[in-house]
C-alpha cells in the first residue's frame, strides 16, 4: 500500500509539511498545493527538506497554485515534477490511499 | 434583478451594479445610464473609459476622491473637479460611473 | 454615507495606523481584507503604513496569475495604494532571505511625492527585523492581519 500525502499549508506557518515529511515511507508521494507550493521553492530556509530527501518519495506541487501565486517553474526544486489539476487526479487514482495533512 | 437587452438578461445587485463584470458593452451601458436618468455624451464616455481602464490596471474602483485626483493628473483641472464631474454624474462620479462602466461599487463608498 | 460624507474630517487628531500582514495571498481570506480595509480606512486622512514580514511578503511577489484556481488577483491592487496616499510599505528583509527572496522578487510600487514636483518613488522599503520592533513602538494602532 502506497500513500498519497497532499499539504495546502505555508511551511513556514504550520508544521504540516514538517510532520508529513516525517510520517512519509518508501514509494509514497507528496503533493504540495495551494499554500504548501512555497515549500518547492529553491533557496528558502526548508529547501534542504526536499532536496536532502533520498529519492524514495515522490514529490510533486500543483501548477496552478504556484503560478498564482508568483512561483515560475524555474524557480520549483528540481526534484519536485509539477502536474496540472490533470496531474492531481491522476496521483489520486495511482495510489492506494490520501492522507491530506490540513 | 436584471437589466434586460435584446431579449437577454444581465444580473444586477440591489443597487444596479452588474454581477458579471465580462457580461458588460456599451449597449448596456446605454440601458444603466438611461436607468440612472443620464444620457451619455462623449464627457460621459470619457470618464466611463477612464474608470475602465483604472479596473483593467489596478482590479479596483477607485474611490471618489483617487478618482477627481488621478482625471485631474490624466485630462487637468478643468476635468478633474467636484463640480464638472458632479455634474455629468449627479449621485456620485465614482457610484454612479461605476455601475455604468460595468464596474463594482467603489472600494471605500461605505 | 454619501461620497461627499465620506471625506470625514470629523477629527483633526491624526493618528499613525500600521497594518501589519503575516499570512499569504491566497490560503486564506486574511490578506485581501486586509488590502480591502486599508482602502477603506484610506478616506479617513490618517498617518497609514502597511508592514510585510513572515508569510505576508509573499502578498508582494511579482507575476501571480490566478487564472487557473479561479481566484481573483489581487495583486495589482496594491500598486494602486500610492493612490490612496498610502506610501509607506515595510518589507522585512530576513522574511524575503529565509524564503530565497530579494526586493528584485517584489511589484514595483511607487508614488508620485506631492512635495517633491510629484516625483515618482518608491514605496517599499526593505527593513531588518531589528528595526521592527521601533516601528510598531512608534504606532498609535496596529492592525493585524
Amino acid at each position: 500500500m502506497s500513500v498519497l500525502h497532499t499539504v495546502n499549508k505555508s511551511p513556514f506557518e504550520k508544521a504540516a509539511f514538517e510532520s508529513c515529511l516525517k510520517h512519509t515511507g518508501p514509494g509514497d508521494a507528496v503533493l504540495l498545493i495551494e499554500d504548501g507550493v512555497y515549500a518547492a521553492v529553491k533557496g528558502t530556509a526548508v529547501a534542504d527538506r526536499i532536496a536532502g530527501g533520498n529519492g524514495a518519495v515522490s514529490l510533486y506541487a500543483l501548477g496552478p497554485d504556484l503560478a498564482a501565486r508568483g512561483i515560475t517553474e524555474s524557480a520549483v526544486i528540481e526534484t519536485v515534477k509539477v502536474v496540472d489539476y490533470g496531474g492531481f487526479v491522476d496521483l489520486i487514482t495511482e495510489y492506494d490511499v490520501s492522507q491530506a495533512w490540513l | 434583478m436584471a437589466y434586460q437587452m435584446n431579449g437577454s438578461t444581465v444580473e444586477h445587485d440591489e443597487e444596479g451594479y452588474i454581477t458579471d463584470l465580462g457580461a458588460w458593452n456599451k449597449e448596456l451601458a446605454d440601458l444603466i445610464a438611461a436607468d440612472e436618468n443620464i444620457e451619455m455624451t462623449d464627457e460621459h464616455w470619457e470618464v466611463v473609459n477612464f474608470l475602465r481602464e483604472y479596473y483593467e490596471e489596478y482590479q479596483i474602483a477607485p474611490a471618489v476622491r483617487v478618482l477627481i485626483k488621478a482625471i485631474k493628473k490624466t485630462m487637468g483641472k478643468d476635468k478633474g473637479n467636484n463640480k464638472y464631474l458632479y455634474t455629468l454624474f449627479p449621485y456620485g462620479p465614482a457610484k454612479q460611473a461605476c455601475k455604468i462602466a460595468g464596474l463594482p461599487k467603489p472600494t471605500g463608498c461605505v | 454615507m454619501s461620497e461627499q460624507e465620506q471625506e470625514f474630517s470629523g477629527s483633526d487628531v491624526q493618528k499613525k495606523f500600521l497594518y501589519l500582514n503575516r499570512r499569504a495571498p491566497y490560503g486564506t481570506i486574511y490578506a485581501l481584507e486586509s488590502l480591502e480595509v486599508v482602502l477603506i480606512g484610506a478616506a479617513f486622512d490618517q498617518d497609514v503604513s502597511l508592514a510585510f514580514l513572515d508569510d505576508g511578503v509573499y502578498q508582494l511577489l511579482k507575476g501571480q496569475d490566478t487564472k487557473a484556481i479561479g481566484m481573483k488577483n489581487f495583486s495589482p491592487t496594491y500598486r494602486a495604494l500610492g493612490d490612496y496616499e498610502v506610501t509607506k510599505l515595510y518589507v522585512e528583509k530576513e522574511s524575503l532571505e529565509e524564503r530565497g527572496l530579494s526586493i528584485d522578487d517584489l511589484m514595483e510600487i511607487t508614488y508620485e511625492d506631492e512635495d517633491d514636483d510629484w516625483a515618482e518613488k518608491p514605496s517599499i522599503q526593505l527593513v531588518n527585523r531589528s528595526e521592527f520592533a521601533a516601528i510598531m513602538a512608534a504606532q498609535d494602532v496596529i492592525l493585524s492581519f
